[in-house]
């Protein structure tokens, strides 16, 4: 037993880490730094530079164009992009569609969509949840009805993360309503251009536009766009689910959160010492060390398993629970911390271009940041269906 | 990176199963299962061979506490052999070390490990026993505190200020003049001592080397570690326990593992096991590491398994509903021991102040 990393790997982090620090642009490290919204192009544009690099897609085996790193070093890679503030990738594609591509996909659309989305030609949301359709996400009504070489599709999609920016679409649409509920449902792609398609903004309580709700009327889909055979989708949606919670417990997030929030107790006062010398706060934030200690741990121990050939399993649902319970905690405490500067709040430049006096642009996000993290233990599942998976796989019940 | 035992590991691990499933009852705390102990080479394991030992390391030792844990042994491996031979083996010049190291990891002998006392709580360095030097020897006085494995010791090893106010260890055998023992039970079944030294004159060579707080810090690290696998042990037997009662016993006219408010319970014990048991590995892959660095990750592995025994141990109470309330209930009888785990080599309270006093920002 050993729980070191080894040399190759320690290099390999030191590469990522000068990677980043050549190539980011400074900009974009700044917003993310700030928590402030990025722009499509913001995004897109970190994206080439991963892509030209070969790192965009670090899931992707080598015969489909990914750097075909293991399950170690896409670990130690997303804790370097999350320490030196890189914009997280927009998932929809590289991680949550091509794999199901690469499962479940013909030769044809493999050729098609994966190097479009290696190049950012695409950009695609999700379309699974619907307004009857969340936590029990089988009993999804939008309905794609047959007729000759294209599906007519009807409905609506809700929770599209990012949708405004997107042109691409995976959908779970209904194709058999006589079917059992898992068994009716198929899986397509949806081009966001097509007549009959309409996108909504959903402001949360954080005053963001990061999720939407897509109308489908009557949107005629080729029959090509179909991944895997008609009613074959829910295999390919709990495929992508197991992907989808894999790398959620955020854990190079979490680390940088804390971090933070240490470097933010350690600044601020109360009643003249740093307010990380108050006891009550800081056995909080030891708590949460503590917390963040563990969570690694059994990280590392469900990656090495995964190293060694094990796929991610029920595990990774123990990881959601906790990674985004302390990620919700840090939020919380960062929040705390500021005090009574928490309360302002400047939407114009957390979430568009307007300039703020850099000490007040040093806080602004922490207050609307921590009601957005209420998002983690909703998102990939709930955790209170986390724990019935695990109830129900892992223990047996 | 690698989780797996070696080979040797798997067999050590093996061995300890069938080991603690033939332990049981009045077997678990004879001398014959010390014998039997001394047999396997598990008392030679954690010590270093030009020591006499076997060279094991953390992970070693963390696999026979996990399997003493997982079956409530009550044999004194932390108490009667870690604590007092880490302390020797830092310690002990060559003779010292022949006379009772050697016999220490044979089982020819028995030790105990006298550091506690009422006033100083959990800190072993603030204690009020004194040594004073004289012409041919020391002489001890002062009253320790819980001492494990003391009822079946031949000698303690004894701590208590120098006049220089240094730390020194002493071995202090069982039947010198102006010991007491005063032996009690303990809730979780061990039989502890307070040991009153009340002038004990002893030879010169019963001061073992010099300064005893570095050994001293080593010796509580070791055993910090091994309470906690200890731990994980008991905790993963009270979450199968419990997980297999909830599956087999029905109210409502369904197993009461059907209800999701049960299920969600059972998962969090589930998690707090798993999360106890990455800290019982970090803390024993710690144990050569710089010694601050050392304490920090053990003590917040100690207040983090502290935590999650106490709750596991609930939670199968709980779940057990009133039968979790009998002495007959096998896992009534973990719940004792996970709760009471948390007051052995400092509690959760007092680990957090360790890591709380070592926090840095980075």
């Amino acid at each position: 037993m050993n729980l070191d990393f080894t040399c190759e790997e320690q290099a390999f982090r030191q590469e990522v880490r000068e990677f980043l620090a050549a190539e980011l642009p400074a900009d974009i490290r700044e917003r993310v730094r700030l928590g402030r919204r990025l722009s499509a192009d913001d995004h897109v544009r970190w994206q080439n530079v991963l892509s030209r690099r070969g790192w965009l897609a670090s899931g992707w085996p080598r015969e489909h164009g990914g750097p075909g790193w293991g399950p170690i070093e896409r670990h130690i890679f997303d804790e370097e992009c999350a320490a030196a503030h890189a914009p997280t990738v927009v998932p929809f594609g590289v991680s949550m569609v091509a794999p199901v591509i690469m499962k479940f996909g013909s030769e044809t659309q493999q050729r098609h969509y994966l190097p479009r989305i290696l190049s950012n030609q695409d950009w695609w949301c999700q379309g699974y949840s619907e307004p009857g359709a969340g936590s029990d996400l089988a009993s999804l009504r939008t309905r794609a009805v047959r007729d000759g070489e294209h599906y007519i599709v009807s409905g609506q999609k809700t929770w599209t993360t990012l949708g405004q920016h997107a042109n691409m679409m995976f959908c779970l649409v209904r194709t058999d309503p006589e079917a059992k509920k898992q068994a009716g449902i198929s899986f397509l792609l949806i081009d966001m251009q097509s007549p009959g398609i309409s996108v909504r903004p959903i402001v949360t309580l954080d005053g963001a536009h990061e999720v939407n709700e897509v109308f489908l009327d009557e949107v005629r889909v080729p029959v090509v766009n179909r991944i895997g055979e008609e009613g074959q989708g829910w295999t390919c949606a709990k495929f992508l689910l197991t992907h989808e919670r894999t790398g959620i417990a955020g854990l190079g997030h979490a680390k940088q959160a804390l971090r933070h929030l240490k470097s933010l107790a350690g600044r601020i006062q109360h009643r003249d010492r740093p307010l990380l010398e108050l006891p009550s706060f800081r056995q909080r934030v030891v708590k949460a060390e503590l917390e963040l200690m563990a969570l690694e741990v059994t990280h590392l121990r469900v990656l090495a398993a995964a190293r060694d050939g094990g796929a991610p399993g029920a595990e990774s649902s123990l990881l959601k629970v906790r990674g985004s319970e302390l990620r919700q905690e840090l939020s919380e405490l960062s929040r705390r911390a500021l005090g009574p500067l928490a309360l302002p709040f400047f939407p114009d430049f957390l979430y568009g271009d307007e300039a703020l006096e850099p000490e007040r642009g040093e806080f602004a996000a922490i207050g609307a940041q921590y009601l957005n993290r209420r998002k983690l233990s909703i998102y990939g599942g709930s955790n209170e269906i986390q724990k019935s998976i695990v109830a129900k796989t892992l223990l047996g019940m | 990176m690698d989780f797996s035992y070696s080979d040797e590991q798997r067999m050590l691990a093996d061995t300890l199963e069938r080991l603690v499933a033939d332990a049981s009852g009045d077997a678990a705390t004879s001398p014959a299962l010390w014998r039997t102990f001394a047999e396997l080479g598990l008392l030679q394991l954690p010590f270093a061979e030009e020591l006499g030992g076997l060279g094991g390391d953390g992970i070693d030792v963390m696999i026979v506490m996990q399997a003493l844990g997982s079956g409530l042994v009550r044999a004194p491996y932390l108490a009667g052999l870690l604590l007092p031979g880490v302390i020797l083996a830092r310690l002990a010049d060559s003779a010292q070390r022949e006379r009772w190291l050697t016999p220490l990891l044979a089982g020819e002998h028995r030790l105990a490990m006298a550091w506690q006392e009422a006033a100083s709580r959990y800190d072993a360095h603030s204690i009020g026993a004194r040594a004073r030097r004289q012409a041919d020897g020391w002489v001890l006085d002062g009253t320790k505190q819980g001492v494990l494995a003391a009822e079946a010791a031949d000698a303690l090893v004894v701590t208590a200020k120098l006049d220089d106010d240094s730390l020194g260890a002493f071995l202090v055998p069982s039947d010198s003049r102006g010991l007491a023992r005063r032996d009690y039970a303990t809730i979780d079944d061990w039989i502890a001592s307070d040991v009153q030294l009340d002038s004990v004159v002893l030879p010169i060579d019963a001061h073992l080397g010099g300064d005893a707080s570095e050994a001293l810090d080593a010796a509580l690290a070791l055993g910090r570690a091994a309470l906690c696998a200890e731990a994980v042990g008991a905790m993963q037997v009270a979450c199968d326990q419990t997980l297999a009662y909830l599956k087999e016993r029905r109210q409502f006219g369904a197993p009461l593992a059907s209800f999701q408010v049960l299920q969600h319970r059972m998962v969090d014990m589930h998690l707090n096991l798993e999360q106890a048991r990455s800290m019982a590995i970090l803390a024993a892959a710690s144990l050569e590491r710089p010694a601050s660095e050392r304490d920090y990750r053990i003590s917040a592995a100690k207040a983090y398994c502290g935590e999650a025994a106490r709750f596991v141990a609930e939670q199968a109470i709980q779940l057990h509903g009133a039968m979790g309330m009998t002495e007959e209930c096998q896992v009534s009888r973990y719940a004792r021991h996970l709760v009471m785990f948390d007051h052995h080599l400092g509690d959760v309270d007092h680990h957090l102040e360790c890591v709380s006093e070592r926090l840095t920002a980075a």
